[in-house]
């Protein structure tokens, strides 16, 4: 008999922690199950602390859960395609199609058009992407596909940069981070401060039904959102910040404590919007400052060398404001 | 194979028009062929369709260069395009006009076409009369029907009922029979 | 049945009766009326079980065909011209997919400057996209030619071009005979895909391949389009038995059997060829035409033994690569080498951005083939004057301007027409 070597850590009710044997069986993560899909299955060969491979997981299983494993997936080209996918592997145990980089949407359209006229409507449309294949290259797919409103959910899986091609800006970027197009150099190193690109308000702008953002830190949260998005039909948007060790410069085992960071800081506000209509914001449990989220990673150590802080962490704090202010995300103060 | 150029401005039906010839020859058991000149869409704009009528299958794609027949929908066109361009010696002329020819100093021109093969018709007026509206296409086939006798009035009058069903239909079709009676009369009239 | 019809209409007919699953569309002249077409049959129920989806660009039209390809549905669509480069990253990924998607061309130019009028640029653009291209030489045969598509696409899994002049096709109205929904489901049975996104049997389609395997996947391609070779003929011959008319194929002669003179063409150009050869001949000229119905394979052996006993071949072809010449030419010369005696290749480009191709053109360039024959491209009813006059005035002048707006002012000034009075 095996012993068990690996040492068992458990963790109070509440800390949306993976399999938390304290919840209800009902409420436990899919990953807790017996029945799990494994959708995105061991072997593939993303870096160690991926946060797209472990949303992607996540969410592919919560949908195979409540469509009753009927789901296709498209991906568009990027870090997933290709970690999952080299000839003659595969990762997936669902049907999965790539195409392009920038036309993950459409195809899946095609998909669900198909589905509908062989009276398969069972059969759910899944499109998959990370932010380039979202808020740059394939954004006017995306845009016909929310605008026709198909039976499509799109994921987004946001790590905020070209990180298959090198690590190199994308439209998600944030504003002074490094990236192989935005170097740390010059007086104003990494990437501009622009006007931003929410592609979460951009799909509530179309008014489809279901709007949610997510995050790897609360997988529980992410699998009710899925759960969620596949219980409506239309165009569905789910956008997942997922950190990215090897494009932010951080520690591996960091990947959940940043991204719990960008929301407990309100760098990535968590929100839901139904028809266009903001329904449901993620408050903050414990506020912190940027530079908590900032400090950890590589592509920002420019703004704190040689022991100063540079002022435009100031800048990024009040995006973080304004996030915090514009989703209602601090809690109503307790009356003392 | 007779082979037919029609000009006209956007909006008269120029396209339409050659359609409509080629359905009326088609009813004939014809072989016909119409197609546009290709232009952008624009109201006002100078337009040219062709149609060709032959009795056996009709290969050539090139635009009619040398018309057998001319159909003006609009006489200010004179003016502005080159409508006699290619027109064969003994061709047909048919303009939608209230005046004459000398009215628009095209006397030295028909004079060299045969006489019986050059006709006016006040298209547009019949149209407004039976339509309601300045659309003369369907009184110039009419009268083209009488003027050269390529196709039959009830193959024109069953080529307009196939294309617009009901009273537009109906409409039109007594604006061509009106064009077509009056054309024949003066014929007989010039022949006599 | 037989009737009067435009030939986008007649197309939108055809492809109908071959019960397409999803249809996407994206509007571009001279394509429209086809996808009107197939819409209106949609929306009267005329053609049931049928998704018809407006999308947002031409690059998204292919892509949903692709997506509703690959989940088991037939799929279609159609373009010209821009939107063609537009999906040009789909064209190839269609084909590299091997999903058996049926597209109509309405050929059209390519800009810039921009020109809505007929040419074979844009097919010429993805003609090595991957997709089998065929040529439509009438309305008929674009009829014929759709169906015949879907069965050949379906049989190898692989895309199918079907191309139909823009304009002289496409907006003319002549006589077609339109098949019946009977015949048509005998000739092309229900689509049985070799690969399909299926929950019930996941597979990964699309996936990386790297340089161990990825030569043997693009040789397959080449050996599976090689196999419509064989598949043009058999199904033009069954197609002629069930519908009693002749189409497709991989090419047609015309009084080539005596021909010291055999002109090559694709499309609709064939019909004024015609024509004409028959002019030349009652003149006891001794000339003959042959007839390309597939571009795409190249039928190099069909074309070197219909070319093999000529003198002269003379190419007429509505496109050119800019550089080399046109790549119909270069084609045929392809077909022709190693010949011990081979016959000589002429090459003329006609009829650009709808530039009409006249009986009396041709009849001056047969001519000349024979009795001074030229090496380089030759351009048919070039205007030399107009461009000897701007090259002048771009050497004489550094900011010359833009060269398509300065030859329009020149041709604008030097108009002749003076109204009668």
């Amino acid at each position: 008999m095996n012993e068990i070597t690996q040492k068992l850590k458990f963790y109070q009710k509440g800390t949306h922690t993976v399999g938390n044997r304290l919840v209800s069986e009902r409420d436990r993560s899919v990953q807790a199950s017996i029945d799990r899909s494994n959708a995105l299955t061991c072997g593939h060969r993303a870096c160690q602390g991926c946060g797209e491979a472990l949303g992607a997981r996540y969410a592919i299983d919560a949908a195979m859960r409540a469509t009753n494993d009927n789901i296709i997936a498209v991906n568009a080209t990027g870090c997933l395609e290709v970690f999952t996918t080299p000839y003659p592997e595969t990762s997936w145990q669902v049907p999965w199609m790539h195409s392009l980089f920038g036309n993950a949407a459409a195809v899946a359209s095609g998909v669900a058009a198909a589905m509908r006229v062989k009276n398969r409507s069972e059969v759910r449309a899944i499109a998959q992407a990370g932010d380039g294949g979202t808020t740059d290259i394939g954004f006017q797919c995306l845009s016909g596909m929310f605008e026709r409103n198909d039976d499509v959910l799109y994921i987004c899986y946001d790590n905020e940069g070209y990180m298959n091609t090198g690590v190199q800006r994308s439209s998600a970027t944030p504003p002074a981070a490094r990236t192989a197009t935005t170097p740390a150099v010059g007086a104003e190193p990494g990437n501009v401060f622009g006007t931003g690109k929410s592609l979460p308000k951009i799909a509530m702008a179309h008014g489809i039904p279901y709007v949610a953002t997510a995050t790897v830190a609360d997988l529980l949260d992410l699998e009710r959102k899925v759960a969620k998005a596949m219980s409506i039909h239309g165009a569905r948007y789910i956008h997942i910040h997922v950190p990215c060790p090897l494009g932010w410069g951080s520690a591996s085992h960091d990947t959940i404590r940043l991204a719990r960071l960008a929301v407990e800081s309100g760098f990535f506000p968590m929100f839901e919007a139904e028809w266009g209509k903001l329904t449901a914001s993620r408050k903050i449990r414990r506020k912190v400052p940027v530079e908590e989220y900032l400090k950890l990673q590589r592509r920002f150590a420019h703004l704190f060398k040689n022991g100063r802080t540079d002022p435009r962490v100031a800048r990024l704090q009040a995006i973080c404001d304004r996030n915090i202010e514009e989703y209602d995300l601090m809690p109503a103060a307790v009356e003392p | 194979m007779f082979q037919i150029r029609i000009h006209g401005r956007g909006g008269q039906g120029v396209v339409t028009a050659a359609e409509l010839l080629s359905v009326a020859a088609f009813i004939e058991d014809q072989h016909a062929q119409a197609f546009p000149s290709f232009g952008s869409e624009r109201m006002g704009a100078p337009v040219v369709s062709f149609c060709r009528i032959d009795s056996k299958e009709i290969r050539l794609r090139e635009p009619v260069l040398e018309p057998d027949a001319l159909i003006v929908q609009d006489a200010t066109l004179f003016k502005a395009v080159d409508v006699f361009h290619g027109l064969k010696d003994g061709g047909y002329l048919l303009v939608n006009t209230n005046k004459s020819f000398g009215e628009l100093h095209l006397d030295s021109v028909v004079a060299k076409l045969p006489a019986g093969h050059i006709v006016t018709v006040p298209a547009t007026e019949l149209a407004l009369k039976h339509i309601g509206r300045p659309v003369p296409n369907a009184a110039l086939l009419g009268a083209f029907a009488a003027l050269t006798g390529t196709v039959r009035l009830d193959s024109v009058a069953k080529a307009i009922h196939e294309a617009f069903p009901g009273k537009i239909g109906d409409a039109n079709v007594a604006a061509a029979t009106e064009a077509h009676n009056a054309v024949a009369a003066a014929r007989v009239r010039t022949a006599a | 049945m037989l009737k009067q019809i435009e030939g986008s209409y007649a197309m939108a007919e055809a492809i109908a009766l071959c019960r397409p699953e999803v249809v996407c569309a994206y509007p571009i002249t001279p394509q429209t009326h086809i996808v009107e077409g197939i819409g209106e049959l949609v929306r009267e129920g005329k053609l049931a079980r049928c998704e018809f989806i407006n999308v947002e660009s031409e690059f998204a039209a292919l892509s949903v065909a692709i997506g509703a390809s690959a989940a088991g549905a037939r799929a279609y669509t159609a373009t010209s011209s821009q939107g063609l480069l537009f999906m040009a990253e789909a064209v190839y990924n269609a084909a590299g997919l091997g999903l058996p998607i049926v597209m109509t061309l309405g050929n059209r130019a390519i800009g810039a400057p921009i020109n809505i009028w007929n040419d074979h640029s844009d097919a010429m653009s993805m003609r090595d996209a991957g997709w089998m291209q065929l040529f439509a030489e009438t309305n008929q045969e674009a009829v014929d030619l759709h169906i015949q598509a879907f069965r050949l696409a379906e049989e190898l899994s692989m895309p199918v071009m079907v191309c139909v002049d823009g304009f002289i096709l496409t907006h003319a109205v002549e006589r077609i005979e339109i098949p019946s929904q009977e015949d048509v489901d005998a000739f092309l049975p229900p689509y049985d895909p070799v690969q399909v996104l299926d929950p019930r049997e996941p597979v990964s389609i699309g996936a990386m391949v790297g340089p161990d395997a990825f030569t043997e996947v693009r040789f397959l391609q080449h050996y599976k389009q090689q196999q419509a070779l064989s598949l043009l003929p058999k199904f033009a011959a069954e197609y002629e038995a069930r519908f009693g008319r002749a189409a497709g194929g991989l090419l047609r002669t015309y009084k080539a059997d005596d021909a010291e003179l055999l002109v090559v063409a694709m499309g609709s150009v064939n019909g004024t060829i015609k024509d004409t050869i028959d002019e030349m001949r009652a003149e006891s000229i001794k000339i003959g035409l042959v007839t390309l119905v597939s571009y795409r394979p190249f039928p190099t052996a069909a074309l070197r033994a219909a070319l093999a006993n000529a003198k002269d071949v003379v190419v007429i072809e509505k496109s050119f690569a800019v550089g080399i010449g046109g790549q119909l030419a270069n084609n045929v010369d392809q077909a022709l080498r190693n010949m011990t005696v081979a016959p000589r290749v002429h090459s003329v480009v006609a009829g650009l951005g709808g530039r009409p191709i006249t009986r009396a053109a041709l009849h001056r360039v047969f001519r000349q083939a024979v009795i001074q024959p030229w090496e380089a491209t030759h351009f048919l009813d070039l205007n030399e004057r107009i461009v000897a006059a701007e090259i002048h005035r771009t050497r004489k002048k550094r900011r010359s301007g833009p060269t398509a707006e300065n030859i329009l002012k020149r041709l604008a000034s030097e108009s002749s027409f003076v109204p009668a009075e």
